[in-house]
């Protein structure tokens, strides 16, 4: 680190209440929802996102189903909020504008609008209409280390030029390493207008996720996810409270309470985890070979079904450039594999 | 043999592949491309395949409906125009097939309910969406042998096969399908989902149906009825194919099928092109079979 960072002002956004219904199988009760967000709000955190782990829409077969609707943890956690503004997820061909303007009712006043890294026209309809409800509206660019930073700048211009106000580099794999994330922003920063702000979403899994979210500041990032003691998908988001320890002692200004944060990790968050969320082998796995992190509790349970190892399941995944959303091809794998491995047979005709 | 006279509308990948499946058709030809840009790629190679072109829309080719006895029309433009364009080629007596997400006629997918709309001498039908054409045939397979409360299904398309016109309106390609799965599948509720996949090179189009069925399913009918559907998709699109399942779990059933196209137009990869002209071209036919048997005559719609 040579740049002095002291003095930046950083927006924080916390994940653990979608991404981190991810990591629960998106079973956090509303009450508990409302627990976290209003610790969270407590803490300073301006920016909370609550909704399905697949955002809106997401309650289906493929990304499961949660205990409550995106209407019903907006409507308990919105009104409660004394400062912190709620936003929520929408990935086009899931989530649908019907839907973004049923969670703006319920109180939602910011959107992460999220497409795979080079397919940001199939978001024009979406941001267009978040703009149009006033909110805070981000162009997400998913699984970022699969384009280019020229190609991912394009992408993103295009995304500023629906409306998007930020423009953020999704690292969902949680492959990249510092210099590819250095790379995105600068190549972003380029092209976007001066107005625009940058963002970045970091997954834990090589353990990069503050490395990462301090190297996209330098850069001129303004805005980092991440979530408190981590809960997100595959090894986690960014884990919350550590990066703001690493943010107050470079002079990085949040307006986020350390302590209080660390607590809610502490106190709230790691008691409500079913699984340590951690680095272990699959989740190594998914950050090493490039796989989207979502797919490593569906490919724990298909590998068990089928008898196929999950890593195994998770690096065909990868060799087949699966992408987000794309969950029912774990299952279909996992059979493929297992009829290859003489565990499974086709169907016939009774 | 006598063949019923076809016009295409909309030049883009759509109607070009139109034209191969269309010239092969023992009952259909097809005579004329309608564009909006004189320049346009898909104009040009309508007229080396041997077709008459105009560039001015539907108004271009309407004076000539009659002298040249065009009797189905193909719209593959958009749904805002499609609308009028049906509207004053049904008044010529021209049978529509509706390939956008306008929807204005019944919902057609062939092994399910074609029959039914060529019976009634419909004068528009609507062929909802390549994810559509791909998955209803086995929700229905499902719905069938006994009560689906739920049906969702997800289609993972090639970047390189999906045109601007869906990817600026992926809501209505949600809406359209959901809708069919319901009306048309037979599922009392219906979710759709897109995914587009850049990969390279191009993934073939892969479609899940997963079934959420009232009780425990009756694995060996479901298996029977789901292999007799395929086969009769197989008959118009011979790249359908099941790669998994059916797959029983509780009370759902997952499907895991492979739509590989024939490569008319676009390379193999883009079976969802390939379904829903071939379904399209095949709704054509049988009406063009009810035509020339002389069962069913298209009369000129009265106008409104």
């Amino acid at each position: 680190m040579t740049t002095n960072l002291k003095g930046r002002q950083v927006l924080l956004h916390d994940m653990c209440l979608r991404d981190g219904m991810h990591a629960k199988r998106e079973q956090i009760s509303v009450d508990q929802m409302v627990k976290v967000a209003t610790a969270l709000d407590a803490a300073g955190v301006p920016l909370i996102q609550v909704s399905h782990g697949a955002g809106m829409g997401g309650n289906s077969l493929q990304h499961g189903f949660a205990l409550a609707s995106n209407e019903e943890y907006l409507r308990a956690v919105c009104p409660l909020m004394t400062q912190a503004k709620v936003s929520v997820l929408l990935i086009p061909g899931l989530g649908t504008m019907k839907e973004l303007q049923s969670a703006h009712d319920c109180g939602a006043r910011s959107v992460h609008v999220a497409t795979h890294c080079t397919e940001a026209d199939t978001s024009p309809q979406h941001i267009a209409f978040a703009r149009k409800l006033g909110m805070d509206t981000t162009g997400f660019l998913m699984m970022a280390h699969l384009n280019t930073p020229e190609g991912l700048a394009q992408q993103g211009k295009l995304m500023e030029g629906y409306g998007a106000q930020t423009i953020y580099i999704t690292d969902s794999a949680g492959f990249m390493l510092p210099d590819d994330v250095t790379a995105r922003v600068a190549a972003l920063k380029a092209v976007l207008n001066p107005e625009t702000e940058i963002g970045f979403h970091g997954h834990h899994n090589l353990g990069l996720g503050v490395w990462n979210s301090i190297a996209a500041i330098e850069a001129g990032a303004s805005r980092i996810d991440g979530s408190v003691a981590g809960l997100g998908a595959g090894a986690g988001n960014t884990p919350l409270e550590v990066f703001l320890a690493v943010c107050d002692r470079l002079g990085i200004e949040t307006g986020v309470d350390l302590f209080k944060l660390m607590d809610v990790a502490e106190d709230v968050i790691v008691p409500m985890m079913d699984h340590p969320v951690r680095v272990d082998r699959d989740s190594l796995t998914l950050g090493f070979a490039g796989v989207y992190s979502t797919f490593l509790l569906h490919a724990k349970r298909a590998g068990a079904r089928f008898g196929v190892p999950a890593r195994d399941i998770l690096v065909e995944l990868g060799r087949q450039k699966m992408i987000g959303g794309q969950e029912d091809m774990i299952e279909d794998t996992a059979m493929t594999l297992a009829k290859q491995r003489g565990l499974l047979r086709d169907v016939v005709r009774a | 043999m006598k063949k019923i006279k076809c016009a295409l509308i909309g030049s883009g990948n759509i109607g070009t592949d139109l034209i191969y499946k269309i010239q092969r058709s023992p009952v259909l030809e097809p005579v004329w491309m309608v564009g909006i840009d004189p320049n346009s790629e898909g104009l040009a190679r309508a007229r080396e395949m041997g077709l008459k072109t105009t560039a001015e829309g539907a108004d271009g080719l309407l004076p000539h409906v009659l002298a040249d006895g065009i009797q189905i029309a193909f719209d593959a433009t958009s749904a805002y125009v499609h609308a009028e364009n049906s509207r004053k080629l049904n008044e010529l007596g021209v049978m529509m097939i509706d390939l956008t997400p306008a929807a204005i006629g019944p919902l057609c997918v062939p092994p399910v309910n074609l029959k039914e709309h060529a019976e009634k001498a419909e004068m528009n039908v609507n062929m909802i969406s390549c994810a559509g054409q791909a998955t209803i045939p086995i929700v229905n397979a499902v719905a069938r042998v006994q009560p689906v409360e739920y049906a969702e299904i997800v289609a993972s398309l090639a970047s390189k096969s999906i045109g601007p016109g869906t990817r600026a309106n992926l809501d209505e390609f949600t809406y359209t399908t959901s809708n069919a799965i319901v009306q048309v599948g037979g599922a009392r509720r219906g979710k759709a989902l897109a995914i587009i996949n850049p990969a390279e090179p191009p993934m073939i189009m892969r479609n899940t149906i997963q079934c959420l069925c009232d009780s425990e399913p009756d694995q060996p009918k479901i298996i029977d009825s789901v292999l007799a559907m395929i086969e009769q998709v197989q008959q118009y699109v011979p790249g359908y194919r099941l790669v998994n399942g059916p797959l029983f779990d509780g009370k759902r059933v997952a499907v895991f099928m492979e739509v590989k196209g024939l490569g008319d137009y676009l390379p193999t990869y883009a079976g969802n092109l390939d379904i829903m002209t071939a379904s399209a071209c095949r709704t054509a036919e049988m009406f063009a079979e009810e035509i020339l048997a002389g069962t069913i005559t298209l009369k000129p719609a009265v106008a409104a």
